[in-house]
């Protein structure tokens, strides 16, 4: 499982003397998510538009599978899927036919045209629709079949620029299913806003803001950010702060403005049950114990802002 | 991979019922003159006109049905044209292209392969209608030939052209009026210089080259002058795309 399937060099694109994108590296490996994360106007639909050689970088190169973008376009352009942030769709066509021009575009030889076209629409729920027009589908179902023109000739690399935009919550989960799915044998980027979607469906996460890469990594990193090890408890008799870190593993003891405390513990121990077992057993009265997270939203913060400050 | 774009060019102009109302309109307008034609040959014919100032049928109706042809394809074809790119722009659906494995030459030949398929149906429509002439009379076939074909090229043009306008702006609209004006002024441009024969002016002039081929005349001359036409806007329209994808 270590066949690079997207290298990026160095990618930088000018915009009239500003850089949009500058400096951006990093490699995927076959069966990986890449979750794309940033504020807006960051240029993560900029550096998506250069991998799938919409937008020719100003510096820098991008190889699909070890073929180059630049140098071979079309080899390269058959290995990717692409999803670009409004879902390009010819309103005039029904699904059915809208597909399987796709289909052929990409190269999908003619007797495979009816296979694929069915497995798409089965893979992105869209069964049911066949023989509607595009123009009076919702949202929700343009989405989808956005989606569904993009995995339809079973790439390499499948590039999603905010693909659940629009879609209801049980569309939003069944979308996510289908990219882990799609992680199992294809590599996926995304880019989104919604921060847990990342940590459900991406093993790397990177966070790109004013055009430059200010994370890049596991999304184990981000979030061990994010748990620390920090309780949050409730207690209705809550004894001094002595009592509390005599409990094994507590190391500090906070008061917080509504009345909870925070305790913080050693990396590694886990003083909950101990501090239940001590809670019961002298009367504290605990209503509620939780550990304490700090939203993956703050650690965003942290990130970009770090960037700013800097 | 330029005829599967064709294909979808194609498909397009069919799946709403514009493309269907145009042929069945213009049909209509050229069956019209046609049946005219045949009308007033009877009358022009059967009068007082000396042996030696007779024309055919095949001329004196062909004038007539392509003169019209040639004109209304001067409407027609910037309607048809103008959506081809600044429609997929305005839509956002030029990336479906630009990132499936084509070329761009091979997106811009598809697309006006597409859109000269669709008016060669018109063009073979005229020229089946002119071959009925054959059941009553003896068609002059060699100068219906050199018609069909300089209509067909001078279609061609136009839809180069066209393709080329349709390429610089998002709005189908300005470009559909861009081309209109542009095919207008090629069309015109020998009028305002009548006199002299050899000026550059007549040269460019797209009726100077398409009239030999109404007289029943074909020229490699103007033959290569409709496909270097054809060529350089073709070429102008890859580049425009091409601009593109380089400045974003």
């Amino acid at each position: 499982m270590t066949t690079l399937t997207v290298e990026a060099n160095n990618l930088t694109r000018i915009y009239g003397g500003r850089e949009a994108v500058s400096d951006v590296s990093f490699t995927l490996s076959k069966g990986e998510v890449l979750g794309f994360l940033g504020p807006n106007g960051a240029g993560k639909s900029t550096t998506m538009k250069m991998l799938t050689g919409n937008l020719a970088p100003s510096k820098g190169s991008v190889k699909i599978c070890g073929v180059d973008m630049i140098e071979n376009p079309k080899e390269a352009k058959a290995l990717i899927g692409y999803l670009p942030e409004t879902p390009p769709l010819y309103r005039e066509f029904t699904v059915d036919e809208f597909l399987a021009i796709a289909a052929r575009l990409h190269g999908v030889s003619g007797k495979h045209i009816k296979t694929a076209v069915q497995r798409a629409k089965e893979r992105c729920g869209l069964t049911e629709m066949s023989k509607r027009l595009i123009e009076n589908l919702s949202k929700g179902y343009q989405q989808r079949v956005g989606i569904a023109q993009a995995i339809i000739h079973n790439p390499m690399v499948v590039i999603l620029d905010e693909p659940t935009v629009g879609l209801d919550p049980i569309q939003i989960r069944d979308i996510r299913a289908l990219i882990k799915e799609l992680g199992g044998e294809h590599s996926v980027i995304l880019s989104t806003h919604i921060l847990p979607e990342v940590e459900m469906v991406c093993d790397h996460v990177q966070i790109i803001d004013k055009g430059k890469l200010v994370f890049n990594g596991s999304i184990d990193i981000l979030k061990q950010q994010r748990h620390g090890n920090k309780l949050l408890i409730g207690l209705s008799n809550a004894p001094a702060h002595d009592e509390l870190l005599k409990v094994a593993g507590v190391e500090a003891v906070e008061e917080l403005p509504n009345g909870l405390l925070r305790v913080r513990y050693a990396a590694g121990k886990a003083p909950a049950e101990a501090l239940v077992q001590a809670a019961v057993s002298k009367g504290w009265g605990l209503h509620q114990i939780n550990p304490d997270q700090t939203s993956l939203e703050d650690v965003f913060v942290q990130l970009t802002y770090q960037d700013a400050a800097a | 991979m330029i005829l599967k774009v064709a294909r979808k060019e194609l498909k397009s102009v069919f799946a709403s019922p514009m493309g269907w109302v145009i042929l069945a309109l213009l049909q209509f307008g050229f069956g019209t003159y046609f049946l005219n034609g045949v009308n007033e040959y009877f009358e022009v014919m059967s009068g007082a006109i000396r042996p030696a100032e007779r024309t055919g049928v095949t001329m004196f109706i062909g004038q007539s049905v392509f003169g019209l042809a040639s004109f209304v394809m001067l409407f027609s074809v910037p309607l048809l044209s103008m959506r081809l790119i600044s429609e997929e722009r305005r839509s956002n659906t030029l990336p479906f292209l630009f990132s499936a494995p084509l070329s761009l030459t091979e997106i811009v030949l598809g697309k006006f392969i597409g859109l000269v398929a669709f008016l060669s149906i018109l063009v073979a429509m005229i020229a089946v209608m002119l071959c009925t002439l054959n059941a009553w009379a003896d068609v002059d076939f060699g100068y219906l030939f050199s018609n069909v074909l300089g209509l067909w090229l001078l279609v061609a043009s136009f839809s180069a052209l066209g393709l080329y306008f349709s390429s610089l702006t998002a709005q189908p609209v300005v470009a559909a009026i861009i081309t209109f004006i542009a095919l207008f002024g090629l069309l015109i441009v020998d009028r305002f210089l009548t006199g002299d024969d050899a000026s550059v002016a007549n040269y460019l002039s797209l009726m100077h080259h398409f009239q030999p081929f109404a007289r029943g005349l074909i020229d490699t001359a103007d033959i290569t002058y409709f496909l270097l036409f054809i060529v350089t806007f073709l070429t102008l329209t890859v580049r425009r795309l091409d601009a593109d994808r380089l400045r974003g």
